[in-house]
């Protein structure tokens, strides 16, 4: 299974690669890279469904002194929703920066960038112990800031700036939790720590440290501040990047830290703390999703307002903790309980794989509909949907998907997470996924309305859309759409992948 | 009352107080060094485990953390330096305008001192 190996180390390559190339190749070298990354994952999948999880450790060492690689059912959906969001971007980003000469010059850095990004997440997605976790952040987080200040226009480099502040200060008090924590444990591999987990000051400190640097990079609402200004002032592929993968990276060691490292402290091997974290982080998430809604409705220009959607739809992921903290934290909890905890995880693994999609086709269609009206001022939209009939499709497709209407996989994830929350009796979160729903619903509709408003003068000109930009972002809404007529197969690969971590340890207990 | 302990709340009050430094402080170099500061403090504290145990030889692990750690935080000082500079630069060229609307309180903060 050595080939996990070049999950990590293709992208880094390709980076290099692109960073010595000049001109036309570069975008050609990045394409061949991003399909050569999206096979060697696409591979890893038998191997997954055969045996659970895979263990690699690299140069022969084993745990506490070497560094290993460690998939599982999580990490590969992870790692697949990057590398098929990568590919189409990346056929999209061969258009985009093709378009001028100012562009042309952002394209040579974006493929650099971009690569070496891809190459942090999928090690994220792929590493075994909290200190690698941290340094994969990092450059996750650097190379996501050099991305957002491509345009070096003095709205990005100030958003780009307090990106970057933000994302510094949460690594740096996740590295103060790992220094705690190594203290008062001496290990660092993630599945090690968790056997050992006892409760103490140092643990529980470290335990807030670690989760509060990770809320603030998933941009949970209070620490949100830094996420729409960086988003929307990107370019068109570099904001589908950010919305749909990078803060999907610190969600992912979130959900690592919480239920494979701390898995004592977060009620879920029993013992019931005062008032369960689970809960507090799932009320967060739910003023997330109406807060963050809200403002979405609010927004007349059309990247801020998807840039806004994205902090609503990422509350949704924390209701996955107070789902499981408080059933765990009652005990035996009702019959079938195996069943929701199943439900739960489903569905917040199907919403980040649909948001991911989703957010990515509507930041590229908001890309196309920029570079042909020159402007994404909802009030410039004038009979779109007349005269650019595939991006209004696109948008529309999307936002379906968005909104949880049944043929799309956003559909599937907000069902399983209803069903969810009635069957573990805790009917107040099924309360804030349909206010959620509806308030998106009020959003993608505001966005549709204006593309029919009718045109007094049909006369503006429309500047020209390579046909490769609005075809990459179709393909991305109608895979949404797919995978939700799909969704039995991708539920069926979701709990056989979860054998080695959290279901596992939840049939374990009584 | 132990070495390790003393180093690690000096190391945790050091943190502290670069949170309270970048929470307070409104220029955006200051708010840099104070986080700077903090990294300071993660550094002491992950030092300081290495000799926790009071053994004959201190725990290589940790060394090789900080040494990444610095690694990692100087290369995030000098970015955050650089997209600075390029902001003083650009608001330099355009003084009003855009950026000032966009954005009142980091244009003033980026031109002076509080």
């Amino acid at each position: 299974m050595t080939h996990m190996l070049w999950v990590v180390l293709l992208p880094f390559l390709g980076a290099l690669c692109c960073l010595i190339l000049r001109g036309r190749a570069v975008a050609g070298t990045g394409i061949l890279f991003s399909l050569a990354v999206l096979a060697v994952c696409t591979n890893l999948l038998p191997g997954i469904w055969t045996q659970g999880q895979i263990r690699v450790e690299l140069g022969g060492w084993a745990a506490p002194l070497g560094i290993g690689l460690h998939l599982d059912g999580l990490g590969t959906f992870f790692l697949l929703l990057t590398a098929i969001v990568g590919v189409l971007v990346g056929l999209y980003a061969a258009g985009f920066f093709a378009q001028d000469k100012k562009h042309n010059a952002m394209g040579r850095h974006f493929w650099p960038i971009w690569l070496l990004l891809w190459g942090g997440l999928n090690g994220v997605y792929l590493c075994s112990d909290v200190f690698n976790a941290y340094v994969l952040l990092e450059v996750t987080g650097l190379s996501a800031v050099g991305l957002t200040v491509l345009s070096k226009t003095t709205a990005s480099l100030v958003a780009g700036l307090r990106y970057l502040l933000a994302a510094m200060f949460a690594s740096l008090m996740y590295l103060l939790g790992v220094g705690l924590l190594y203290a008062a444990c001496g290990q660092l591999d993630f599945v090690l720590l968790g056997q050992d987990m006892t409760q103490s000051p140092a643990t529980l400190t470290a335990f807030g440290l670690m989760v509060f640097g990770l809320l603030v990079k998933t941009a949970l609402l209070p620490f949100h501040f830094w996420l729409p200004p960086a988003h929307s002032s990107a370019p068109a592929p570099v904001s589908a990047i950010l919305s749909a993968l990078v803060v999907k990276a610190s969600f992912f060691l979130l959900l690592r830290i919480w239920f494979t490292v701390f898995p004592a402290l977060t009620g879920q091997a029993g013992s019931s703390p005062v008032l369960p974290p689970g809960l507090f982080l799932g009320l967060l998430g739910g003023l997330a999703v109406l807060w963050g809604s809200l403002q979405a409705v609010r927004q007349i220009r059309l990247k801020l307002l998807i840039a806004y959607s994205t902090v609503g739809q990422l509350g949704y992921l924390f209701l996955i903790f107070a789902l499981l903290s408080v059933s765990h934290g009652a005990g035996g909890g009702p019959s079938g309980a195996t069943d929701w905890t199943a439900m739960a995880w489903t569905g917040t693994v199907f919403h980040v794989f649909s948001h991911g999609l989703a957010k990515a086709a509507l930041f590229l269609a908001a890309g196309c509909l920029a570079l042909a009206m020159g402007t994404d001022d909802l009030n410039a939209m004038r009979n779109i949907a007349g005269r650019m009939p595939v991006i209004t499709f696109t948008l529309a497709m999307a936002g379906v998907s968005l909104m949880g209407l049944p043929p799309s996989a956003g559909f599937v994830a907000k069902w399983m997470l209803l069903r969810a929350a009635l069957a573990s009796g805790q009917w107040w979160w099924a309360v804030v996924i349909i206010l959620g729903g509806l308030l998106t619903a009020a959003y993608v509709f505001k966005i549709l309305a204006y593309t029919f408003v009718p045109s007094q003068d049909e006369t503006v000109p429309l500047r020209p859309v390579p046909p490769a930009m609005t075809l990459t972002a179709l393909a991305l809404a109608l895979l949404c759409a797919v995978s939700g007529f799909r969704a039995e197969e991708v539920i069926a690969l979701l709990p056989h992948g979860l054998d080695g971590s959290p279901l596992s340890a939840q049939g374990g207990s009584p | 009352m132990t070495t390790f302990h003393l180093y690690s709340f000096a190391a945790m009050l050091l943190a502290a107080l670069g949170v309270y430094g970048l929470i307070t402080r409104r220029h955006l170099l200051r708010k840099v060094m104070a986080l700077n500061i903090i990294a300071g403090g993660a550094f002491l504290l992950l030092i300081s485990t290495a000799y926790r145990n009071q053994g004959a030889f201190p725990d290589p692990v940790p060394h090789a953390m900080v040494l990444t750690g610095i690694v990692v935080a100087i290369s995030a000082t000098g970015f955050a330096l650089a997209l600075i500079q390029r902001i003083q630069k650009q608001l330099g060229q355009r003084p009003d305008q855009e950026a000032g609307d966009e954005n009142p309180d980091q244009t003033e903060t980026s031109r002076s001192g509080p």
